[in-house]
């Protein structure tokens, strides 16, 4: 397993960049990660986002699917489209320190 | 006696009642079956049905045929679930009570989900594959097709076969090479994943693939809508694709009832343990089949391993003993690539697809992840064993779990 340095903290990271271990995620890691992918400034309406998303992991032990936040955390699609550009749930799950959404082969 | 009631006799459905009664005692356990529908579907023919190959006689067969001896079916819809009282109301007035439950309700399309889609162009520029009127009617829509551009649109994973819509794509790319007019059709691959495939090995290979048969891929594509009357499909992030033809796979949920019953997810899928298909909530519940949340492949092969697996699992389970994880997420799928050429992949919830041999006595190796004439030949031969071998619960000389022989490490 690979580690890198993100915001000064030694974190474990997958193959495609995605944490392994939430519980080495804190808010400063996630304002770098968000910079990574495009996002300059998370704002309220993302950090709401990323709440859910964090909360929905701690019970279900993975990364919620796409409809599962926009069902879950009262954003629309076209909303969490709009705060993480292509791919939001890919996008909000890896600056929120989670594994990549299970895909279904 | 025992009562086993089976919600559903579709590929899962049917397996899993065959398969139970060979292995329970029929003198105590009493198996009964409920499905909307007197006719079995032989879902992956659908594919084939809009190029010619098959046609409707090639994918239905009375249901009774594969009701096992001492068991019975009931034709109805089915009302309600409740799983607090052990019992589950049908339409046509019955009341069954059960010790044990066994959802196999399968899931289906909604192309009501995703607007502009179902409306004035269904039919006509808009189809799908995914039922059997839609791919006869579009059989005949390609039949006369004079060319344009034909884009393939996935609405939102997961999908019923996630490979079928490029081995549609690949075929179409046949198809139209025969008949003399490829030259006019551009082919494009719309679909949320970010590749042609899901995971990195396969989606690489079969993304060559798609590129040497001159098929577009248009990655991570979440559609917003469709406008009919423009012919153009709008994604969340605003990409518009213009089409001539479009060849949607509609949203794919479990069936209403798991929701009304307060069963499902967002999707109306039952949360299970996906080692062995023991609902999450209700202890004497099963989900086997497309019904559940188990992130394997919704596909015929995932459910049938499934079924091998189940089966000695619920025998120990009656009698008292703990269910061992015994599934690993196997699924072992060809695709066709055209041009009397297919594929195959093998794989389950730890080992992603990936290239190599798969041995089989007698008829293999097949050849992984590479195109083959063998794998087509696998791929028809498939539908003679599906309605005489599989749904009747025979034993296939395959593995139900997933095996490294054969396989190269990429």
């Amino acid at each position: 397993m690979a580690t890198r340095v993100i915001a000064g903290k030694t974190v474990q990271v997958n193959e495609e960049g995605f944490m392994t271990n939430p519980a080495e995620w804190d808010k400063e890691i996630a304002v770098e990660l968000a910079k990574e992918e495009g996002i300059s400034e998370l704002t309220e309406a993302h950090w709401k986002v990323i709440e859910f998303c964090r909360e929905s992991a701690k019970t279900s032990g993975k990364a919620p699917t796409l409809r599962q936040i926009t069902t879950g955390a009262g954003v629309s699609t076209k909303e969490l489209f709009a705060l993480f550009p292509k791919g939001p749930a890919k996008k909000v799950a890896r600056i929120a320190g989670l594994g990549k959404p299970e895909g279904c082969v | 006696m025992k009562k086993l009631v089976v919600l559903g006799a579709g590929t899962a459905g049917t397996m899993v009642a065959n398969r139970l009664s060979k292995l329970l005692d029929m003198d105590e356990w009493q198996i009964t079956m409920v499905d909307q529908d007197p006719v079995h579907y032989y879902q992956p023919g659908y594919l084939l049905i809009p190029f010619g190959m098959y046609s409707r006689k090639d994918v239905v067969k009375p249901k009774h045929y594969f009701v096992p001896r001492g068991a019975k079916l009931i034709v109805s819809p089915i009302e309600r679930i409740e799983p607090d009282h052990n019992r589950v109301f049908l339409a046509n007035g019955t009341t069954l009570d059960y010790d044990f439950l066994i959802i196999a309700t399968g899931a289906d399309i909604h192309p009501e989900e995703t607007p502009g889609l179902a409306e004035e162009e269904w039919g006509k520029s808009i189809h799908t594959f995914y039922s059997l009127e839609g791919a006869l009617t579009l059989a005949e829509k390609l039949s006369t097709w004079e060319g344009g551009r034909l884009v393939v649109n996935v609405v939102e994973n997961p999908i019923k076969c996630p490979v079928a819509p490029l081995e549609f794509l690949m075929l179409a790319d046949w198809y139209f090479h025969e008949r003399g007019i490829r030259d006019r059709v551009e082919l494009i691959y719309a679909t949320p994943l970010p590749g042609a495939f899901t995971k990195p090995v396969s989606s690489k290979m079969l993304g060559e693939l798609l590129v040497q048969k001159g098929i577009k891929v248009e990655p991570e594509y979440m559609i917003e809508r469709v406008e009919p009357d423009a012919k153009k499909i709008i994604s969340y992030d605003e990409r518009e694709i213009e089409f001539d033809l479009l060849v949607s796979v509609p949203l794919n949920m479990g069936a209403p009832v798991i929701g009304k019953s307060g069963l499902g997810d967002e999707l109306n899928y039952v949360p299970v343990n996906k080692y062995t298909f023991l609902s999450d909530a209700f202890a004497n519940i099963f989900v086997l089949g497309d019904a559940s949340n188990a992130p394997a492949s919704k596909a015929g092969s995932v459910a049938h391993f499934a079924v091998d697996t189940f089966g000695e699992n619920f025998v120990r389970y009656i009698r008292g003993q703990e269910l061992l994880p015994l599934f690993d997420g196997h699924a072992n799928c060809f695709l066709e690539s055209g041009f009397g050429k297919g594929l195959l992949i093998d794989f389950n919830y730890e080992t992603e697809p990936l290239p190599g041999r798969y041995p089989l006595p007698g008829i293999g190796p097949f050849t992984l992840l590479e195109e083959s004439e063998v794998n087509h030949w696998g791929k028809l031969m498939f539908r003679w064993m599906y309605w005489n071998l599989l749904l009747k619960g025979q034993e296939l000389p395959l593995s139900a779990t997933m095996s490294m022989a054969g396989k190269w490490k990429a």
